[in-house]
């Protein structure tokens, strides 16, 4: 009892310590692609700081205020769903498909927000984010089923340990490991896919209205959503591991591919993102299917 | 351990405050051509904590370029009261000082600081990147020793700054 206490204290102060590091890389990371000397490397926490001390925070409702909470309590709630490196909350049978449902709080929680502050902005963005999510929702869901298939359980933990001494689902299963990957990087809203915030079109779409407190809040979400859905690809296709170190140098090997595409790519129209998620992904998806079935 | 007084709580907060302000730019004006270059690999003000927002809402500076006729002056005050506290103003260039080359235009604010409080201006026209950079330096050390009050000034100035600005907007 007092461990599993213990354990949820640690494991989401573990996810959010593991997601600002990415937030903090990525900021250093892409001023040198770009040619720039670059923010100090602690500057994401300067950030957060800052919009947690604002003097005034706005409110547009009682929901406008919900929701980044409802956000950060859903991405909260998936950390306890992934295992790490005998961190085990919630695995209990059939947790995979309990996850798919609960990823999907944070959109929604941002949904009810921005759609309480009344601005036109903030309506086209969230209605980018439930569209785009409906697009890589699909491809997601046909390699989550060949993932279960292969290892005749939904059990998480049993999927990690399936493949333990190097027996990667992403050697026995390399098509679901692609789309896997590019579905994680259209979640992360990178940058073909980032029509969500889009700056110079929507003006940051959802958070247009969010200022102060509210956006730190979405800010410390920001990092809670990098390691959930980056720790997912690792537990699905490299097979977890057995510490903590092991598995942040996999996260991390994971990010910087990611990283790496970042910066070079221009942005889709959602009608372009939501036809690449249906055509390629869901394709080489099916196919994947098919090789399971048949074997 | 005693507890901690007021005044160092907020000398950390403006510790924190001054290692990330994000700007708001209104560019309507001249001189939006000097910023680019200030964001960018040439000048790269990323490396100060500072980089460009689009809404006002989220943004702490608001970083005026050249001129403001009358029509735009109405905008400039909306986004300056939507912006949360702690809010900072930056005047750039000589037409925000003075009316610059516009000194006898009937139709353009010869002086910013009767209408929004500024906490700072960059004279010059045009000023270089080096003299903006320079200026969020300034700022930097302003809000360092709380100096940089602006909008406590227009909140306790509320009925001068009001006035003024009905006398030209009408």
């Amino acid at each position: 009892m007092v461990k599993m206490i213990l354990i949820a204290i640690v494991a989401p102060l573990l996810a959010f310590a593991i997601g600002l590091s990415f937030m903090m890389i990525k900021r250093k990371f892409v001023a040198r692609i770009q040619r720039r000397y670059g923010p100090t490397i602690i500057q994401p926490i300067f950030d957060i700081m800052k919009l947690l001390l604002k003097e005034d925070n706005i409110s547009h409702g009682i929901i406008f205020s919900l929701g980044p909470i409802i956000a950060i309590a859903g991405s909260i709630l998936s950390v306890f769903f992934i295992p790490i490196a005998g961190l085990n909350m919630l695995t209990g049978s059939g947790d995979l498909i309990a996850l798919l449902y609960i990823m999907a709080i944070g959109s929604l929680g941002m949904a009810l927000g921005a759609g309480d502050s009344a601005n036109p902005n903030a309506s086209i963005g969230i209605s980018r984010a439930l569209t785009l999510m409906f697009g890589y929702d699909l491809p997601l869901v046909i390699i989550v089923i060949s993932v279960a298939l292969q290892y005749h359980t939904t059990d998480l933990s049993a999927i990690v340990a399936a493949q333990a001494n190097g027996h990667w689902a992403l050697w026995s299963l390399p098509l679901s490991a692609i789309v896997g990957f590019v579905v994680t990087y259209g979640a992360l809203g990178e940058h073909p896919f980032d029509i969500i915030t889009a700056p110079h079109e929507v003006a940051t779409g959802p958070m247009v209205e969010y200022g102060g407190k509210h956006l730190g809040f979405l800010m410390i979400n920001h990092a809670f959503h990098l390691y959930v859905e980056i720790a997912l690809f690792v537990d699905l296709f490299l097979g977890g591991a057995s510490n903590i170190f092991i598995f942040y140098i996999k996260m991390f090997a994971v990010f910087f591919i990611m990283m790496m595409f970042d910066e070079v790519l221009p942005r889709f129209k959602i009608d372009d993102a939501v036809r690449f998620f249906w055509k390629w992904p869901t394709v080489v998806a099916l196919i994947s299917l098919i090789i399971v079935l048949v074997k | 351990m005693e507890k901690m007084t007021e005044e160092q709580v907020k000398s950390i907060a403006n510790m924190l405050r001054k290692r990330s302000l994000w700007m708001i730019h209104y560019c309507t004006g001249c001189g939006a051509m000097e910023l680019p270059p200030t964001m960018t690999s040439r000048y790269d003000m990323e490396r100060f904590g500072l980089a460009p927002y689009v809404t006002s809402r989220q943004a702490d500076i608001l970083l005026i370029t050249g001129y403001l006729n009358v029509k735009t002056l109405r905008r400039v005050i909306t986004v300056y009261e939507q912006m949360l506290d702690p809010k900072y103003v930056i005047g750039f260039g000589s037409c925000t000082l003075n009316g610059g080359v516009y000194w006898d235009s009937y139709a353009v604010i010869k002086q910013l600081d009767r209408y929004i409080p500024a906490d700072l201006y960059i004279a010059g026209c045009m000023p270089r990147p080096e003299a903006v950079i320079s200026a969020f330096r300034h700022l930097m050390e302003l809000i360092d020793s709380g100096k940089a009050d602006g909008y406590k000034r227009y909140k306790r100035n509320l009925a001068y700054y009001k006035e003024n600005q009905r006398k030209v907007l009408g």
